[in-house]
């Protein structure tokens, strides 16, 4: 934000806004930007996922719209859901069945006010910043549960159910695998964090050593689950809930939906990056290699590699059942990323 | 004080239309929670009075209504009505004819496997094979499309013949489809079969032991599946299956009790490979004839009444007609296995979770034009 204010002071005459105009004018414009990035992202990021889903299925998927490859499909895809008549069922909540998702959205949209995208392009540096993502990211799990009881289907608020036990399961052993990044960070601030990272690869914490090695892993599993992403798609389980929390969502509202979807898969991966790959930071160490490439262009190269590979697994793997994600989450990742984080704090402790 | 719990069940009506019910069935689910304590399946929705309306129409007439039972494997609904009239009217064919229609009624039985396998992946929330099962049963598609010109419902199969002879070059191109389809169900067990969660979701699952599905009446792959070794094309061969070198794969339990999802998907998939096997030897067996010589010019059966079961890829297909000597059947039923293997799906059903009933529902492979004819 301090960058875009100084941006701002660029305008002739700015110093002659009132106080309140120069106080707000950087946020919006900063959360404008941020929402746009993220817009875009996730335009790029679906159009990429049917790509990759359809080369995974032996198909070519989208290929005429837009010319190149279909680049244009899901640009025409969100046009055609903003024209759908806004259908609210008769039979709803129907308050909060139009706030659900909304905050949906917020909860991945606001998280990324802390993230760094590159050394100085970010909104702001909390001193809490990984607290305040973790407890934002959260926030999605309020607007699933609404559209699930707002939608007055018994498939939604079983959609909406299986997700509330999912989110606040995962993110036990999510943000305990969160920890053991923290300990060696010294540090709750995003920005510090991948500052710590900082001098490439072999400064990486996922390479640091094996515990934070295996905390990736635990993270990026429970991350998975918290997005409800296959293996963990059962919130929105097409063979057995048709879609879940959103089956009786249409038009915009459908929209947003997919939006926040596909913002949390970027949120977590973004939060991945962020922690274990070193963020923004050069691959190689100035010594071997010139530093060319701009901080954005690595983190959303960092950022896309995790997506894909959720991608990936996505289009592999089945759905596990409700009773086995519970297992998983409370028997099997809790356990492990409690040890791991005793192990980082063991090696961190100077004997 | 003793806490008690009393959970509230609530009805969940799966289907008619829902995406996993495989047609037009209605579930009526009394769940707890995820814990579904009955499962009531209600069938009829695709009801359209084939049996009665075959009572109106000549014997020729009835074949393209029989490939309307089970669209997945039309070949083998026709199949099975040929040769019961046949042998009501005691018409014996030729070689060529023998071999077509094996070659014809196991490529629509991989076919039709290939749907339930690629739906079943899909059931339990993995899409990829699902098209790849549907990449594959095109290419059979486009086969049956040369020969007979339709690529779902065939009407190939003619009382005392076949529609048309194979197109030239048919055999080569046969030959070439199985030798890359082979590898290609490999490829399906790495993806699919063998996947760790595949196996927890499928094997411990919607257990139809020996006892149960021989007492229900259950055939076909579904009865294999429990262990039971019974295929009619071994025990009460047809078409000369006597003299074809197959095996008949039954479910061994090799990741759980024996007769669970995972079992009766898995003997879908060998049989695949089994039926690879069997056109193979038929194409070999082929001789040069006409298709059409021993079709009769009226289809004119004496008086009497016959059953005759051939195995059709859902399990053993039963027609009984009765002929009054009449252009048309006096009667007609049909015993079909889809059927049967529903009425054992409450019980195998019950206890179990949401979606192990979406598992046992795709395991059983049901086609709904069949059970409602």
């Amino acid at each position: 934000m301090e960058s875009i204010a100084q941006l701002l002071r660029l305008i002739p005459k700015y110093e002659a806004f009132p106080q309140l105009v120069q106080a707000l004018l950087p946020m919006l414009v900063s959360c404008v930007l941020i929402f746009a990035v993220l817009a875009l992202a996730v335009l790029f990021a679906v159009w990429l996922e049917r790509k990759v889903s359809a080369h995974i299925q032996d198909r070519l998927g989208p290929m005429y719209v837009g010319g190149w490859h279909g680049w244009a499909q899901t640009l025409a895809d969100a046009l055609k859901l903003l024209l759908k008549e806004d259908i609210v069922p008769a039979s709803t909540d129907r308050i909060l069945y139009k706030m659900a998702p909304y905050i949906v959205f917020l909860g991945a949209f606001a998280a990324f006010v802390v993230v760094p995208f590159g050394a100085s392009s970010f909104v702001t540096d909390l001193n809490i910043g990984i607290l305040y993502v973790v407890a934002v990211g959260s926030l999605s799990v309020v607007g699933i549960i609404m559209a699930g009881w707002a939608s007055n289907n018994k498939y939604s608020l079983y959609g909406g159910m299986r997700a509330a036990a999912q989110i606040i399961s995962y993110e036990i052993p999510s943000a305990i695998a969160i920890m053991a990044v923290v300990i060696p960070a010294g540090s709750l601030s995003m920005v510090e964090i991948v500052n710590a990272q900082k001098g490439g690869i072999q400064n990486w914490f996922v390479f640091r050593n094996p515990f934070i090695f295996l905390a990736f892993i635990v993270y990026f599993v429970a991350s998975l689950a918290e997005v409800n992403r296959t293996p963990f798609d059962i919130p929105e389980a097409e063979s057995e809930l048709v879609a879940g929390y959103h089956t009786e969502y249409s038009g915009m509202r459908f929209a947003f939906f997919f939006l926040a979807e596909y913002a949390n898969m970027f949120l977590v991966a973004s939060v991945a990056a962020t922690l274990f790959l070193g963020g923004w930071t050069q691959l190689l160490p100035a010594s071997i290699a010139p530093q060319i490439l701009p901080g954005p262009v690595l983190f959303f190269g960092k950022v896309l590699v995790l997506i894909f590979i959720q991608m990936w697994l996505r289009w592999s793997l089945p759905r596990v059942r409700v009773d086995q994600l519970m297992y998983l989450s409370w028997k099997v990742l809790l356990p492990i990323s409690l040890v791991l984080v005793l192990g980082v704090g063991w090696l961190a402790v100077d004997w | 004080m003793k806490a008690e719990y009393s959970g509230e069940v609530m009805t969940l009506n799966m289907g008619p239309q829902h995406p996993s019910t495989h047609g037009v069935l209605r579930l009526e689910l009394k769940t707890d929670g995820e814990i579904v304590a009955d499962a009531v399946p209600h069938i009829g929705y695709l009801h359209r009075c084939f049996e009665k309306h075959a009572e109106n129409i000549d014997y020729a007439a009835v074949g393209p209504y029989t490939d309307r039972m089970d669209y997945c494997a039309a070949m083998n609904m026709e199949l099975g009505y040929v040769l019961t009239v046949e042998k009501l009217m005691g018409i014996q064919v030729n070689n060529r004819v023998r071999c077509i229609r094996i070659i014809m009624a196991e490529l629509n039985r991989i076919a039709s496997h290939l749907i339930a396998a690629g739906t079943y992946g899909n059931d339990i929330g993995s899409v990829t094979p699902y098209l790849w099962c549907f990449r594959d049963r095109e290419t059979i598609l486009d086969l049956f499309e040369e020969t007979c010109g339709a690529r779902l419902l065939y009407n190939y199969n003619w009382i005392g013949g076949l529609m048309a002879d194979l197109r030239p070059g048919f055999e080569k191109k046969l030959v070439e489809f199985l030798d890359y389809f082979e590898p290609q169900v490999d490829n399906l067990n790495r993806l699919l079969s063998d996947n760790y969660i595949f196996i927890q979701r499928t094997a411990k699952v919607g257990i139809l032991s020996p006892e149960l599905a021989v007492s229900y009446g259950v055939t076909g792959p579904n009865l294999r599946g429990s262990g039971v070794k019974f295929d009619v094309r071994k025990d009460e061969p047809y078409l000369g299956y006597q003299d074809i070198d197959f095996e008949i794969p039954v479910g061994k339990g090799e990741h759980g009790p024996v007769g669970s999802c995972w079992d009766r998907y898995m003997v879908r998939i060998r049989e695949v490979k089994e039926s690879c096997r069997i056109v193979r030897q038929a194409v070999a067996q082929l001789t040069p004839g006409d298709v059409q010589e021993s079709i009769p010019k009226r289809i004119k059966p004496p008086v009497g009444e016959i059953y005759m079961r051939t195995e059709c890829p859902r399990g053993e297909l039963g027609y009984y007609i009765v002929s009054d000597g009449g252009l048309k059947p006096y009667r007609l039923k049909v015993k079909s296995p889809c059927f049967t293997v529903m009425s054992a799906f409450r019980e195998v059903s019950r206890g179990a979770m949401i979606a192990d009933i979406i598992a046992i529902l795709g395991s059983f492979d049901i086609v709904l034009g069949e059970i409602d004819r």
